[in-house]
């Protein structure tokens, strides 16, 4: 061991210590240092560089509703594990240990409240609860927002954060893009607005049903969204993909969707598109 | 080794060599005992074989490279087809054939997906991977139809839908996502059967059927054994442990309620016996169609909404 590393150890737990944990993160993107506090007040978009970060569900939930009168709907659907599915690992093992690192019981979680005074309903995918995949509980989630919705007349709203149907519920799974896509077809009777706001990642199964079949398709800027994953289209096609390939602008240019829109414009510009869609009540 | 047949099948593959040659002898009467004795042996192996095959044999079976295809299927099943082309917005893709066909003298629409045998028709048909035009395309005929009061029958037969750079640009999951929508309402009744591969959700954009039929040894799957072994297990080459955590069989599918009935194949498999399978194929589907014809319409939308509404298994 040399000096310079023998030193350099102490110099790193040193630096760690003088840094309580949680005060700092650092931009993925533009690798800047930020201060905790003023990230969460700018809701995790970055001040250097823009980069819309990945934010936790009841993040997403408590900043776009308004403060008062927000209540989860459905707080307590629990997978099962129907087909007692092993790989490296037990799915049970798994399951119970992504609601150990986010607190959630699965990767999607419904509340109604209020947007502006207005009431609505609004889901929201915690991309960290097993990639935010969709099995038996987020579909059923779903279809309860859903019908929430039309119980009340009020729009529905859903933020996407999702690699696709969970594999370890097998066909249950991707059975939860039908049913999903029947609730919404339900609603869109009745007339009751449904508003898909795609941040990243969104793709596969959740990509391929409810979260493109909005009257209105928002997404955050430079969000990935497709229905394949880029590295098996890259796979399949054998050649490099275009520049910025299945993000929000390359999407808006091939009119998949209406309009990007910033994280800190998001409550005012869906409330005024809402506002617009129910002018008759 | 015969390439036509799977590794486990190589058994059979040899006794029905012998059977073969023997065949070509001229003067059959001396062996025709010995021909009897082989075929009967043939048919015992293959008994005992297919008695206990594994989830990954069955995937196998499904993908095997002489199980038929929708367009083998089409003429002998039903009569009268007229083939339909294109999405009337970008073009008209191989991998979905549609038309109007009649089945027992009753109108209907078909829709099915088409892979390729020669390595020509594997690029015609883009292997059974449908783009974006090419679930438009169902959609379109089965809004017409509805438009018509026209039973609709679906063939799936799928690796998945295409992941190319095109069909990403033109849709994909739109257009998936859109024919979920339309189908969990169409007001008129439709019949999915997967003959072979059903792949994800490129299977279900044309499989949200009132019922929904398998053929014995076909599979239906969120994700390929392959695809669901290199992401979970790390290794493509685990897709056969990963065939048997899937529960994608239709043994297994149809104890789960996810499927409503499983077609039998013949001793051996579809491939072994063509015409047994289509008159199979042909008497589940008439007795199928002839039944949901008489439901009124109304009652089987909402038949269908409840059973799309039951799918999932979780705690409250």
């Amino acid at each position: 061991m040399s000096w310079l590393e023998k030193i350099l150890p102490s110099i790193a737990s040193g630096a760690k210590k003088n840094i309580p944990e949680g005060l700092w993160s650092k931009c993925p993107k533009c690798s800047s240092t930020l201060y905790e506090e003023e990230l969460k007040k700018l809701t995790y978009v970055c001040p250097n560089c823009d980069h819309h970060m990945r934010i936790s569900a009841r993040v997403r939930l408590e900043s776009f509703l308004d403060v008062d009168g927000q209540e989860e709907i459905a707080p307590n659907l629990v997978a099962v594990d129907p087909l007692k599915f092993k790989d490296q690992k037990k799915y049970k093992d798994r399951y119970s240990q992504a609601q150990k690192n986010t607190g959630e019981k699965d990767a999607l979680v419904v509340k109604k409240g209020t947007l502006n005074g207005m009431p609505v309903v609004v889901a929201a995918f915690d991309f960290k609860f097993m990639g935010g995949s969709m099995g038996s509980v987020v579909g059923e989630k779903f279809v309860r927002a859903a019908q929430e919705s039309m119980a009340s007349n009020s729009p529905l709203i859903c933020f996407s954060a999702s690699g696709g149907a969970r594999m370890q519920e097998g066909l249950f799974s991707l059975m939860q893009m039908s049913k999903t896509s029947l609730a919404l077809k339900l609603l869109a009777d009745k007339k009751v607005p449904f508003i898909s706001i795609l941040t990243d990642p969104t793709m596969g199964g959740v990509s391929a049903s409810f979260a493109m079949l909005g009257d209105i398709h928002i997404a955050e800027p430079n969000a990935l969204i497709g229905f394949a994953g880029p590295r098996v289209v890259e796979q399949t096609v054998r050649e490099k993909l275009p520049d910025g390939f299945q993000r929000s602008e390359f999407l808006l240019e091939k009119g998949a969707i209406d309009m990007i829109v910033h994280r800190s414009e998001l409550r005012d510009k869906v409330h005024q598109v809402l506002s617009a869609l129910m002018h008759n009540g | 080794m015969n390439l036509d047949y799977l590794d486990f099948e190589q058994p059979i593959a040899d006794l029905e060599e012998k059977i073969e040659a023997l065949c070509n002898i001229k003067n059959k009467v001396d062996i025709v005992q010995e021909m009897e004795a082989l075929k009967t042996k043939s048919s015992a192996l293959t008994k005992k074989i297919f008695s206990s095959l594994s989830d990954w044999q069955i995937s196998q079976l499904a993908r095997h490279p002489k199980r038929l295809y929708t367009l083998d299927y089409i003429d002998n099943v039903f009569d009268e087809f007229t083939e339909l082309h294109g999405d009337r917005a970008y073009g008209d893709d191989h991998a979905i054939i549609g038309g109007i066909a009649k089945l027992d003298g009753q109108p209907l629409m078909f829709i099915g997906q088409q892979k390729g045998r020669s390595t020509k028709d594997k690029l015609k048909y883009n292997f059974g991977m449908p783009r974006p035009e090419g679930y438009r395309k169902a959609l379109r005929l089965m809004k017409t139809a509805e438009k018509f009061s026209m039973p609709i029958i679906t063939f799936i037969d799928t690796p998945g839908a295409y992941p190319g750079i095109g069909a990403e640009e033109r849709g994909q999951s739109e257009a998936i996502a859109r024919n979920l929508f339309e189908m969990s309402t169409l007001a008129t009744p439709i019949i999915s059967v997967v003959i072979g591969e059903g792949g994800s959700g490129g299977a279900l954009a044309i499989g949200v059927a009132d019922i929904m039929m398998m053929f014995e040894y076909s599979i239906y799957s969120v994700i390929s054994p392959e695809g669901c072994a290199s992401i979970l297990y790390k290794d493509a080459a685990k897709a056969n442990v990963a065939a048997e955590s899937l529960k994608l069989t239709s043994q297994h599918l149809k104890k789960e309620k996810l499927i409503d009935e499983i077609i039998p194949e013949p001793l051996g498999g579809i491939h072994r016996n063509p015409d047994e399978a289509q008159t199979l194929l042909r008497d589940a589907l008439k007795k199928q169609l002839n039944s949901i014809v008489k439901t009124p319409i109304d009652q089987l939308v909402q038949a269908r909404a409840d059973k799309l509404l039951s799918f999932g298994k979780f705690k409250d």
